[in-house]
């Protein structure tokens, strides 16, 4: 029954996941798949506009058009006044309801003004073009520093900046400061002997999910409603929709789709409220999808920011003071992760003297988004950048100045935890031993070494066990599965109850069919689901081993469940032939019912996760181009539950933060318009970018979790960026501050530096 | 003005009154109901949408329905044979090809044109034979050892 030995059968094991044929032969559903008959398309009319006062809305023409059965603006959503936060998990409903129909203003290009129901997507579109909206267009402000200035146009009349004192009294774009600190900063900084100093900038980059948003919703006649959508939590879905469309929760039955990829992106609604109130008017199901080009305007991409970090030391290579700024845009509501930045920046390092300040700042763009680790790659760019080159003045290996100023066992991080046992050290470790980190390299190519740090959370989960009367067992969790959870599931079911993984079956509950299960996100699903399927294994053991203590007659303490049957504890308990699962399942009619359970918790105990980078690149100096030549990334996972999966998600990570290295950018105009709301212009890695990607496995587990798992889905994207930087100043010389560092402006900067 | 075409899609002979403009994954999705051929960027970019036409992988987002008026279709429902997968498709699945599943049917009809053109491919010419295929999940590592392995297994 322990699962946390590392020679189990199934944990740790690459089995074939559940969902693989279905996914493999396009059977599985994703939100765009479903349909019912008489369903309605809805379409989104759009602000031209980055930033304008809506006058008036005029829906009679586009309601009279043909096949249109609703059309819809912010007067039909419940409306939130501005003064009271309305939080639905870490969302504040003021702010996503505005979000996802504009009330009152517009405050970017392809802000939702209304939306329309019909019988057909062309009809759809033609009654958009027949909503009249008068608008008095205002000035707009795009980039951080502008945003900030005295003079900047103020999005939000209410706005008043949080977290200084005294309050402000006058409207502002920025919408908190906050800020961390330990020790004194002028001691630390005036025992250095060599200081780096520098400012650095990233743009918003969007997570790049490929299925596009999409949903479908039928409401009944007495108002009960079933979504099929495709996000990162149904469970979200259905609150967040509830709240926006006025329904009570359990009015809403919010059903998961297959979900094409989210990284964060899909942790909040676009749709669904819209859809609901369409179908409440109309009387049909209504199904909305999103353009890829609606994806690029209207949902979160990750803030852009501009950040300053000053970062001492001592010439035997003690870090002796740190502080570093982060200005991060929120886009057109606060929101922005500007506290995980400042939380995750030093948090890799044992510092005295350490300080994080976080601007959370407005603009007229899309509303940001959580994107995978949020704010900490930024932090970790601006961090681990400062870190290599403070290395090199000081003549120290990068990972021999790192391992000097490591976070252990017993740290305080600035941010207020002391780390329980905590991996960096043996990430480090793994790195310097790593072949990769001294092999030879050829002209124009550099090595660059960058690390990360990610919290990891816990929180609410659900699992069900049902020991079904053939001898299989279904596991029920409600975390939509976004990359391999129900494969992680079943290897700890078949773990648990000593049964072949075979015999497992993996299932997402919709909101009425399982215990409320909170967003997927955080790396948290397999930590946390993990822990409720691993109790409520423990429970179905506990029936199991009572059923044949019932049919032997004995004392339920004299049976012992093993290697998936269960048998008298010894020689003293009398004499029976063990009674397999299959067994007790064949006679869970006779013996009390069937054999389940069931168990929801608030998982504590999450234990954050820490990676190291090697990253070689060649510089091609006629172009600028960077090509990736190899790359290794070390992390300690705690436990890896799956393998394969914990792979996949430590490879994805770093291309990811490749395609945000090199290239990945929102490209505005002075118009206030992005210019490549597509993936021709918006360019992510395809296969000839990138090299096999080398995922080192390091596992120093969580002692909180039953199997040592700390969660692995997002440190992999902290640590590339920098990765990345550090390798071209080590090929060309050339220190690049500003992402993406694409050839353009690599061939700038080695213009300049030659 | 509604015009008709006709063609055959996965074996079967198939005919619908449509659009003009409509393009060919929205017959495929909307008017027959095959789902597993996938839109993600309607601009030709990212391969969700590839299918065969006369053997030849194609996106069908950028093709119009009437434009293959008398083509033989096959989508991602038609690859594998009655209960057996497509030895392109078992690879995916054994070598973990896959974290959402979303790009999977459009990388897979791409993988098996490959093989056709090229049976033993390169990890240099699969990579660049996929540059018409984005996945967000995997990094690619994963999807280059599937095709390898699916590669080998349609050699025999």
């Amino acid at each position: 029954m322990d699962g946390s030995s590392m020679d189990n059968k199934w944990i740790g094991k690459r089995t074939i996941r559940p969902d693989g044929a279905d996914k493999v032969t396009g059977r599985a559903t994703f939100g765009a798949d479903f349909n019912l008959p008489g369903m309605l398309w809805g379409k989104v009319l759009r602000s031209p506009h980055p930033h304008a006062k809506i006058i008036s809305i005029n829906l009679e023409k586009a309601k009279a058009a043909p096949g249109v059965k609703s059309v819809i603006c912010s007067d039909d959503m419940v409306e939130f006044p501005l003064d009271t936060p309305v939080m639905v998990g870490p969302a504040d409903m003021r702010f996503v309801s505005r979000n996802i129909l504009a009330r009152d203003k517009v405050l970017y290009a392809g802000h939702a003004v209304a939306a329309v129901a019909a019988t057909s997507v062309k009809n759809a579109q033609d009654a958009l073009a027949l909503i009249e909206v008068e608008y008095e267009i205002l000035p707009h402000v795009i980039d951080v520093e502008d945003a900030m200035k005295p003079d900047a146009p103020v999005l939000h009349d209410f706005l008043r900046t949080g977290g200084v004192d005294p309050k402000p009294e006058s409207a502002s774009n920025v919408a908190s400061r906050l800020e961390f600190k330990l020790g004194d900063l002028d001691a630390g900084f005036a025992a250095a002997d060599v200081i780096v100093e520098r400012t650095y900038k990233t743009k918003p980059v969007h997570q790049g999910y490929l299925e596009p948003h999409a949903c479908l919703v039928s409401v009944a006649k007495d108002g009960q409603a079933t979504i099929w959508s495709s996000s990162q939590g149904h469970f979200m879905v259905r609150s967040a929709t509830a709240i926006m469309t006025g329904l009570n929760v359990a009015d809403i039955r919010a059903i998961p789709a297959e979900i094409g990829g989210g990284f964060g992106g899909k942790t909040i609604v676009y749709l669904e409220p819209l859809a609901l109130i369409m179908a409440r008017i109309s009387g049909f199901p209504v199904k909305m999808v999103m353009t890829r080009e609606e994806v690029f305007l209207a949902t979160g991409p990750t803030s852009g920011s501009w950040n300053t970090v000053k970062i001492g030391a001592t010439k035997e290579g003690k870090i002796t003071a740190a502080t570093a700024t982060f200005r991060f845009q929120a886009g057109a509501f606060p929101g922005s992760p500007a506290r995980p930045a400042a939380s995750c920046a030093f948090a890799p390092y044992e510092i005295e003297n350490v300080q994080a300040i976080g601007y959370d700042v407005v603009m007229n763009r899309p509303k940001s988004n959580a994107y995978r680790a949020p704010g900490a790659p930024i932090a970790a760019f601006s961090v681990e950048s400062a870190i290599d080159e403070l290395a090199r003045k000081l003549g120290l290996d990068p990972v021999e100045f790192r391992l000097k100023n490591a976070a252990k066992e017993g740290t305080r991080a600035a941010y207020g935890p002391t780390f329980r046992k905590i991996g960096f050290v043996e990430t480090l470790d793994a790195a310097k031993r790593h072949p990769h980190y001294s092999a030879p390299l050829g002209p124009n190519q550099g090595r660059g070494v960058a690390s990360g740090f990610w919290f990891n959370v816990g929180g609410e989960s659900s699992a069900q066990i049902h020991v079904n009367e053939d001898g299989t067992v279904t596991v029920i969790t409600g975390h939509p599965d976004i990359g391999g959870s129900r494969a992680s599931m079943v290897n700890i079911t078949a773990e648990m109850l000593g049964i072949d993984y075979n015999l497992v079956r993996a299932q997402i509950g919709d909101t009425n069919a399982i215990g409320i299960s909170a967003t997927t996100g955080g790396s948290r699903v397999t930590f946390a689901a993990g822990m409720a399927v691993t109790q409520v294994a423990e429970k179905v053991i506990l029936t199991l081993r009572e059923r044949a203590a019932k049919i032997w007659d004995i004392d339920l303490d004299a049976v012992v469940w093993e290697n998936g049957e269960a048998s008298p504890a010894g020689s003293n308990a009398g004499d029976f032939e063990p009674l397999s699962l299959a067994d007790l399942a064949a006679k869970a009619a006779a013996t009390g019912g069937p054999i389940a359970g069931q168990i929801s918790i608030n998982a504590q105990g999450a234990a954050p996760a820490f990676a190291t980078h090697i990253c070689d690149v060649e510089v091609d100096p006629d172009t600028g181009r960077v090509e990736i030549l190899r790359y290794t990334a070390v992390q300690d996972v705690g436990r890896a539950v799956h393998p394969s999966y914990v792979e996949g998600q430590i490879q994805g990570g770093v291309a990811q933060g490749v395609g945000w290295a090199l290239n990945e950018e929102y490209i505005y105009g002075d118009d206030g318009q992005m210019q490549n709301p597509g993936f021709l212009d918006y360019r992510m890695p395809v296969a000839s970018d990138l090299p096999m990607i080398e995922a080192v496995v390091v596992e120093v587990p969580n002692d909180a979790h039953p199997h040592g798992v700390r969660g692995v889905g997002e440190v992999p994207i902290a640590p590339p960026m920098a990765a990345v930087a550090n390798a071209i100043e080590s090929a060309t010389g050339l220190r690049l501050q500003d992402l993406p560092m694409s050839p353009p402006k690599v061939l700038a900067g080695l213009d300049a530096v030659s | 003005m509604p015009i008709t075409v006709s063609m055959t899609v996965n074996g079967k002979a198939v005919t619908g009154e449509i659009e003009p403009r409509t393009l060919l994954v929205q017959f495929i999705r909307e008017n027959l109901k095959l789902t597993g051929t996938h839109v993600g960027c309607d601009t030709s970019q990212c391969g969700a949408c590839v299918v065969h036409i006369d053997g030849t992988s194609v996106k069908s987002c950028t093709t119009l329905a009437v434009q293959v008026d008398g083509a033989d279709v096959h989508t991602i429902e038609s690859l594998a044979d009655g209960d057996t997968l497509h030895p392109m498709q078992e690879a995916f699945r054994e070598n973990h090809g896959l974290q959402c599943g979303f790009c999977t049917p459009g990388m897979v009809m791409s993988a098996v044109d490959l093989v056709k053109e090229n049976p033993d491919p390169s990890e240099q010419e699969i990579r660049e034979w996929l540059e018409g295929n984005l996945c967000r999940c995997t990094g690619y590592h994963n999807i280059v050892k599937s095709i390898k392995a699916g590669a080998a297994a349609m050699r025999g």
